[in-house]
């Protein structure tokens, strides 16, 4: 096997980032939506926050960590989906999830595209964002940051920003905490000038400016271009537990393929 | 010596009680133990103008393909592995849903609460700042009476979810409406029960009263016959979404419907002549017959 810092691919940067953004989240129900995110939730339950709960996303809590889409082994708890509603208003919970549209002021779009009345793209329905977003921590993964995805302003709101939740009264301001944004090429935060997007950091290989020119709506930078940290490469440990553990069949590249230049 | 009742009833037993313009609960979770033998049965009624209450799935997609809902009240509605359900999707791009409200899921799951608990609202913080309220300007927050530091919160005022009627599919129950799931999770069928005015169960097997808790823990018996008003068997009566542990999806039978359902009218019009223009016992003669037709393509391919 060669080093396997030789070989980090876009899959295991985002994977690292997404750990990174529930490292610090304490004893909390980690809800990842989408491959990535169980990818890099289980990352962090290996490595950076050992006490993080998570599920099978169907209705049990496992005592384990187990590779992507593998069956439960150990189980330590009973989660069917009313119980969900529970803990979200517990507040013990950090939801990642996917974003048909984000836009500058932290919105999220899962329900529908153009005009609610006669959309011309209906998509899942607002499901639980409106109320995951004034309850509970939530991050959003995007797995192509485009500038169909990154709008000035989403056609509807399901996940509310900071500024809606504001707007809204100290009901929905309480709890509101839009933690990260993870894309294929930059990670972000909603803590621009009046609780704008910033960006965090970029993906090696990606300049400030692709992500600027992939994004249909202002991102804030702080200082220079030059003055944006790159996103942190994963540790050898790390890549260890993606590549042999977690995800040995590769999955995560059907998500996050790896570009040309970084295949050797 | 008496006993309870006999609730034992026919699919077209059920449709016979209902009316047009109804609001009707169905249960189950997106692709997962709906009561679709009585979905079907609903298909090929006469019925119209209902309004639909579902965490929605293939049922919300097949009834408002066949126009029979004016109104649909939903906070998703999705295949999971077929993410967007291709019917609901036409249905909402062509504007043939009259009215729809869409709500956040706890605010679904709450709604259904409020009506089960006889309340005309229940106050909630879910919905807050969305487009949910924007969308539905008559859903009203409500000022609460009670300062707990934090200034006397707005919160949403989520109304009840009051249906005429609940149609829901468990894997046991006996003749009197004892229902037990078996499967890994109760989705919110005893609240669609206790929110109607009646509820139908559809089961893969009547079995006698003691028979529910053979081998089985008593915490699984979900439904009480007092909240129950009919008791249909339908083997198989969920198919094509999960009845775990009777049986999982059928996958290859999803697909099918979706790449119908997201077809030309041709497309759709076969698949409706094919399983769907009969009744229940057709219906699962043409799945078996599906289902023979893919394994000899598997084995041909082999």
């Amino acid at each position: 096997m060669s080093t396997p810092t030789d070989t980090v691919t876009r899959a295991d940067v985002c994977a690292a980032a997404i750990a990174d953004a529930f490292k610090d989240d304490g004893e909390i129900f980690a809800s990842p939506m989408g491959m990535l995110p169980m990818l890099g939730v289980r990352l962090a339950r290996l490595t950076s926050n050992p006490d993080l709960v998570i599920s099978d996303g169907e209705s049990l809590f496992l005592a384990g960590t187990p590779p992507l889409f593998a069956r439960a082994d150990k189980v330590e708890g009973w989660i069917p989906f009313r119980r969900v509603f529970d803990v979200v208003a517990y507040g013990k919970r950090h939801v990642m999830m996917g974003a048909t549209q984000i836009d500058r002021l932290g919105n999220q779009n899962i329900s529908a595209i153009g005009d609610f009345d006669r959309p011309t793209r209906q998509l899942l329905g607002s499901r639980g964002a409106p109320g995951n977003t004034v309850n509970n921590r939530t991050s959003y993964w995007v797995h192509k940051h485009s500038p169909r995805v990154f709008v000035e302003a989403v056609d509807v709101v399901s996940g509310v920003g900071p500024t809606r939740a504001a707007e809204a009264g100290p009901a929905a301001a309480r709890f509101n905490d839009i933690h990260r944004i993870v894309s294929d090429l930059a990670v972000l935060d909603v803590n621009g000038p009046g609780r704008t997007l910033r960006l965090l950091s970029v993906h090696p290989g990606v300049s400030v400016d692709q992500v600027l020119e992939a994004s249909g709506c202002a991102i804030h930078v702080e200082g220079s271009h030059d003055d944006v940290p790159e996103t942190r490469t994963p540790t050898t440990e790390e890549l260890l537990v993606i590549r042999e553990v977690l995800d040995p069949r590769g999955l995560r590249f059907k998500e996050v393929p790896v570009p040309k230049e970084d295949t050797k | 010596m008496k006993g309870p009742r006999d609730k034992r009833m026919t699919i077209d037993e059920v449709v016979a009680t209902l009316e047009d313009g109804m609001t009707i609960g169905i249960g189950g979770w997106g692709p997962r133990r709906k009561p679709m033998a009585l979905v079907r049965a609903l298909y090929r009624s006469d019925l119209k103008d209902l309004t639909l209450v579902s965490w929605g799935g293939a049922d919300v997609g097949l009834l408002t393909r066949a126009g029979k809902v004016r109104k649909l009240v939903y906070a998703f509605v999705s295949l999971d592995s077929v993410p967007l359900e291709p019917n609901f999707q036409r249905a909402r791009q062509n504007g043939t849903i009259p009215e729809v409200v869409e709500l956040d899921e706890g605010m679904f799951n709450t709604g259904l609460q409020a009506a089960a608990q006889r309340l005309p609202f229940l106050p909630l913080r879910a919905g807050l700042g969305s487009d949910v309220l924007v969308h539905n300007p008559w859903i009203r927050t409500v000022t609460s009476p009670y300062d707990e530091g934090h200034g006397l919160e707005e919160l949403v005022a989520v109304p009840a979810l009051r249906l005429d009627v609940a149609l829901v599919h468990m894997n046991r129950a006996d003749a009197h409406g004892n229902a037990t799931y078996l499967g890994p999770d109760p989705y919110f069928d005893d609240l669609f029960c206790m929110a109607a005015d009646r509820a139908y169960v559809s089961c893969e097997q009547v079995v006698d009263t003691a028979g529910l808790t053979y081998e089985t823990p008593v915490q699984r018996l979900l439904l009480n016959r007092m909240m129950v008003s009919g008791v249909v068997e339908t083997p198989h009566g969920a198919h094509f979404t999960t009845c775990t542990p009777d049986y999982e999806r059928d996958e290859a039978f999803q697909r099918a419907y979706a790449a119908a359902a997201g077809g030309s009218d041709e497309d759709w019009q076969a698949f409706h002549d094919r399983f769907l223009a009969g009744d229940e016992a057709a219906y699962q003669a043409a799945v078996e017959a599906f289902r023979a037709e893919k394994q000899a393509e598997k084995e041909a391919r082999a």
